[in-house]
């Protein structure tokens, strides 16, 4: 044995006779994860949040979380002698006077961003691929109070240099809290501890940014990651793969070295991002007093579906019995908000329902063969992007030779038009889709290769698919509708009623699809054609 | 299943096909010394950010093509950092591909569903526990205790009494009464009508008692914006006429929708636009909203001149600034 | 064509040809959109000052503005507008317009210095009105305070003109321009006569002295380096979240598809 073996094995023997751990070590040194980049999304989402915490505890070494008047004192010249608040005179002091600060802001900042963009893909990809399903519901839950958090904490984050822009969206927060009936001016009263923009709401924030909430992450991803642990990741189909086994590669050392990898590719690019792509220049921006604005305002990227909305609002108030309930901020600051999470949150529920289907689901849909689902996502994603194109519609505006006026009124009418329309081509999109895919599995292959016959006729040459490939498209099941029963053998009517009539009509939508080759066919076709 | 429906049999999985490093060891020796270079490309990334955050001076600026002059210790400690890990991160992957096995694995999963006699212990446990505790049978105990724990809940919301004060009459209220000079902000400087010309606009605060500081929720409240126009430009009725002198208007700067600061006046439409939501405001009709989500038009301030020619405030506000709130009565 | 047929299958060739086309039309584009090479004007007879700027109104202004500068459907008076007025508007390319948007942008001035002095003294012998300035006697650099003109920038400007003077949207398709790359003289004249939709900043509502340190904050601004890296437009968030959407997060995906595909 070598001195290495003796040394490894020694400080094995000491940890496991006080934990235990070369029981569960061994199972799990071994565990099998599949391997495609798409399911690589969600390990960008947490190898940004890792950078966050790096980064946010070097930036809370000088950040000064307070509001209390300062006069700067620093070395940014155009902003000397000018009255500010601790807070943004810190940011300053961090980017101008702390070497590498600068550099940090703008990881932290630029990890935060990818933070968001990598929580959507990766709920894309879920979607899309039907991984949400039993048993995975619970974990669809999770990364939806994961995204609703992020928003959240990003939004607080830029927040807390209190700067002009920043401070603005503060004051647009404000206004909702404040719009809440019954209990909105109490509720602004109690966060901004009086009148607005107050003495505590930075402090207050700061702990909820860097205690509270990244606890919360913390064991909301803790709980996401061991669920995918212990449930095992889902996997593509294809020859091989079935709803009961995980083909791929082991933990040691592939997949260690892999991802472990990848973390320190994530924590590159996003420093190379620090480093070549300034993001929030705060000292271009001023500090926060409510007397000023500047044009083409807008919050970050996450939330500018939220600027969106509000801005495309109908101006709607109601005043009654001496109150006043403003439509036009509480529908698309909260109403709406509220119900698309909500759904969102709800989709697995509502998907099984639709379908009736109730069976555990290792195995993932191909989009195309989901066409209702793949609708639904298009359509939900056409909203979003229209809401998040208004909120940018002044800065579109300038550099498109367009007018605000356009763009609102195209964001008003499109955000009801458009994603129904999409639902639409969607649908069609994949069931299209299917066709080509029968028609491969049938016809085989296009090569491109033209033949002339001894008669004179030209064909094209197509290449049979291969047994591996025929298998992967189609492997998947196409569910009947559920058929309705409106009255039993003796007469009684469905004690469902409507939700039965409903659910039927869903499912029957669900269940449009084109005709996947059976076996038979293929055997057809193989003994008879050219 | 009847025989038309049967999908196609799955084939298996696929044939391994080795790598050129599995079967040639001057691949593998290749993709060892790529390796290699991959993680001394990290450890010169970690030099470069040493060699700039000690040997470059702060105020150093170096011009770089398409994203202009740049800090170049910033530049410099980023790169290096960026390099040190992504190298690493190219590295450890470029191994993995290349050199360690790629075989594919399979793993069973097992039903999550727990099996028969495990649930039925479970709930035999469950139960037990429960008759033990005797919850059932003695409802006083089950009834107190969800009075006590319903009660012992209320301490922590009771503590956050003190997170602020009631909002009171605060927000109907602002610092502008009847006869507070308008003065420039910033500047403090009194107003004068012959000091604004027609199609000029002035960023205007109240006048504060000697010794008082303005505090950023002053502004939040008395930031005003005054206008001024032809007096025959006005489309308004006698009463707000009268709270105009001589074709300048004044209006409330925070906007009557989410409470940014409307500023941007169109000189030659006579519109006021509020940058946030574009909410847009016709000074002539006395900042009727035209185009945009706000609901209400920004509340006017009445003025007129003082003794010496200063423009003062006629009275204050007729209604709460800012945005809308459930005791707003208008 | 043995080379198109060759390569038509490849796997780069689509988005080879989709590179092409889409350079192609922005070429085109571009060509098609540049605009003329100002004209030489045909050199005055020797004459006044005011005359030669008459002449010079009546050939080039008097079709919009009136033969008595009075104005018409399409063009205000300009009879008050000042010598400010004209050389803001005619010296940075602004008059003559272009086509009859709506408003006039800043473009390659039709008229040379001369020309402009003409018929600014012109236009002011209609009416008194505000003087146009020299850049000399824009003293920003000695009188101006940056920090402070930073403050009014922000105040009375940034609305309209962004934080940074990247400019801004009005309504309608107005837009107020950026403030970078403008002549101190032009920022002067623009403060006080208000051209088009910018309103009208006082000497007594913006003193002199703060149009000074405006200035000088403004320049200070346009000459600061980009501290943190490419400056994505000086915008805000909207670039930056492109470039999430565009550059970073393309290239973590397609390094993600590298990892896992299977090496040679």
């Amino acid at each position: 044995m070598s001195a290495r073996e003796r040394i490894a094995g020694n400080v094995a023997n000491y940890v496991d006779e006080r934990t235990g751990a070369a029981a569960w070590m061994k199972k799990n040194l071994q565990k099998v994860f599949p391997d495609h980049w798409s399911f690589m999304l969600g390990e960008i989402a947490l190898y940004s949040f890792l950078i966050l915490l790096l980064s946010g505890t070097f930036l809370t070494f000088w950040f000064d979380p307070s509001m209390r008047h300062v006069v700067y004192e620093g070395s940014y010249q155009p902003l000397k002698d000018v009255e500010m608040s601790a807070a943004y005179a810190s940011t300053l002091h961090i980017s101008f006077d702390v070497r590498g600060g600068l550099l940090m802001r703008q990881i932290h900042h630029w990890a935060a961003l990818i933070f968001m963009a990598a929580i959507v893909v990766h709920l894309l990809r879920v979607f899309f691929t039907g991984a949400f399903r039993k048993p995975r519901e619970f974990n669809w839950i999770l990364g939806i109070a994961l995204l609703t958090l992020g928003i959240v904490e990003g939004f607080l984050g830029y927040s807390l240099p209190d700067d002009l822009l920043s401070g603005t969206g503060i004051r647009i927060a404000h206004a909702i809290i404040q719009s809440i009936p019954v209990v909105g001016t109490y509720l602004s009263f109690f966060a901004f501890g009086g009148a607005f923009p107050g003495e505590v709401f930075i402090p207050r924030i700061y702990i909820v940014h860097v205690l509270l909430l990244p606890g919360i992450f913390l064991a909301l991803i803790t709980v996401h990651l061991m669920l995918v642990w212990y449930q095992k990741h889902t996997q593509y189909p294809g020859p091989g793969r079935t709803e009961k086994n995980v083909v791929g590669y082991p933990l040691m050392p592939v997949y260690m070295a892999k991802a472990g990898g990848f973390f320190f590719i994530v924590f590159g690019i996003t420093a190379f991002l620090g480093a070549v792509a300034s993001i929030n220049a705060i000292w271009l921006y001023g500090p926060y007093t409510p007397g000023q604005i500047s044009a083409g305002s807008q919050p970050d990227w996450y939330m500018g579906w939220l600027d969106g909305l509000v801005r495309m609002a109908p101006p709607l108030e109601t005043h009654a019995f001496g109150h006043t309930i403003p439509w036009n901020i509480l529908l698309p600051g909260l109403i709406l908000p509220g119900i698309i999470f909500t759904g969102m949150a709800l989709y697995p529920f509502i998907e099984s329902w639709m379908t009736g289907d109730k069976r555990e689901h290792h195995l993932l849909d191909r989009p195309r063969n989901v066409p209702n689902r793949t609708a639904l996502g298009v359509m939900s994603l056409t909203f979003m992007l229209v809401a998040l194109i208004n909120g940018g519609n002044d800065i579109i505006a300038t550099h498109f030779d367009l007018t605000i006026n356009q763009i609102m009124w195209f964001s008003r009418i499109g955000i009801i038009i458009l994603p129904p329309l999409a639902f639409v081509i969607t649908k069609r999109i994949c069931l299209s889709l299917q066709r080509a895919d029968r028609e491969l599995v049938l016809h085989g292959k296009e090569t491109g290769r033209l033949v002339m016959l001894p008669h004179g006729e030209f064909i094209e040459i197509h290449e049979e698919l291969s047994d591996a490939k025929k298998f992967t498209l189609t492997q998947h099941e196409q569910p009947k509708a559920i058929a309705l029963v409106e009255e039993d053998a003796r007469g009684v009517l469905n004690p469902k009623g409507i939700r039965a009539k409903l659910q039927a009509r869903f499912s029957a939508a669900n269940a449009e699809n084109i005709a996947k080759p059976t076996a038979a066919e293929v055997k057809e076709l193989e003994s008879g054609h050219h | 299943m009847s025989k038309e429906l049967e999908p196609l049999a799955d084939p298996g999985l696929p044939e391994h096909i080795h790598r050129k490093a599995d079967t040639d060891p001057i691949a593998a020796k290749r993709a060892e010394r790529q390796v290699a270079v991959l993680f001394s490309l990290s450890a010169f990334g970690t030099l470069l950010f040493i060699y700039s955050y000690f040997f470059i001076k702060e105020d150093q600026f170096i011009f770089i093509p398409i994203m202009g002059s740049n800090n170049a210790q910033q530049l410099g400690i980023g790169m290096g950092m960026a390099m040190s890990l992504l190298f690493i991160g190219f590295g450890a992957v470029h191994w993995a591909k290349t050199l360690m096995p790629d075989q594919e694995v399979i793993a069973y999963r097992h039903e999550m569903r727990s099996d028969d006699s495990d649930r039925d212990e479970f709930v035999k446990a469950a139960k037990e526990g429960a008759e033990i505790a005797g919850l059932g049978r003695r409802p006083l105990i089950k009834r107190s205790l969800a009075a006590a724990a319903g009660l012992a809940g209320l301490p922590a919301i009771l503590l956050l009494r003190d997170l602020g004060p009631l909002p009171g009459n605060a927000l109907n209220e602002t610092s502008w009464k009847t006869g507070t000079r308008l003065v420039t902000d910033p500047g403090d400087r009194p107003i004068k009508a012959s000091d604004l010309e027609v199609g000029g606009v002035a960023q205007v605060m109240p006048e504060l008692p000697a010794g008082k500081k303005r505090t950023l929720e002053n502004i939040a409240k008395d930031a005003v914006l005054l206008i001024r126009l032809r007096p025959s430009e006005f489309q308004l009725d006698p009463e707000r006429l009268s709270w105009t002198h001589e074709g300048i208007i004044a209006f409330s700067k925070i906007c009557s929708h989410m409470g940014c600061a409307v500023a941007l006046y169109e000189q030659t439409t006579k519109h006021l636009l509020c940058p946030c939501h574009q909410s847009t405001f016709d000074v002539t009709r006395a900042a009727k909203v035209i185009f945009g989500p706000a609901a209400r038009p920004l509340p006017q301030l009445a003025i007129t001149v003082d003794a010496d020619g200063y423009l003062i405030a006629k009275q204050p506000f007729t209604e709460a600034v800012g945005p809308s709130f459930w005791e707003r009565k208008s | 064509m043995k080379f198109i047929s060759k390569y038509r299958r490849h796997k780069l060739a689509t988005p080879l040809l989709l590179l092409f086309a889409l350079f192609g039309i922005g070429l085109t584009f571009s060509v098609a959109s540049a605009t003329e090479a100002p004209k030489a004007v045909d050199a005055a007879a020797r004459s006044t000052l005011i005359e030669e700027g008459q002449q010079i109104f009546l050939k080039g202004c008097s079709s919009c503005h009136g033969l008595n500068s009075e104005g018409g459907a399409v063009a205000p008076s300009l009879i008050g507008v000042g010598a400010a007025s004209v050389d803001f508007q005619v010296a940075t390319g602004r008059m003559p317009m272009q086509d009859m948007s709506q408003q006039a942008m800043r473009k390659a001035p039709v008229y040379n210095e001369e020309e402009v002095a003409a018929l600014a003294a012109y236009v002011a012998s209609l009416a008194p009105g505000p003087r146009a300035y020299t850049n000399e006697e824009i003293t920003w650099e000695r009188d101006g305070n940056t920090a402070e003109g930073g403050e009014l920038f922000r105040n009375n400007c940034a609305m309209c003109h962004n934080f940074a003077g990247q400019g801004g949207a009005l309504t309608q398709g107005k837009y107020a321009p950026t403030v970078m790359g403008v002549e101190p003289k032009h920022i002067y004249e623009a403060l006080i006569t208000g051209p088009q939709a910018m309103p009208v900043f006082s000497d007594k509502i913006i003193t002199p002295e703060e149009k000074l340190s405006i200035i000088k904050w403004i320049k200070a601004a346009e000459s600061e380096p980009n501290l943190g890296g490419a400056a994505l437009g000086r915008v805000g968030p909207v670039t930056e979240g492109l470039l999430v959407w565009t550059f970073g997060l393309g290239l973590l995906i397609g390094i993600a598809v590298w990892l896992t595909a299977k090496a040679r």
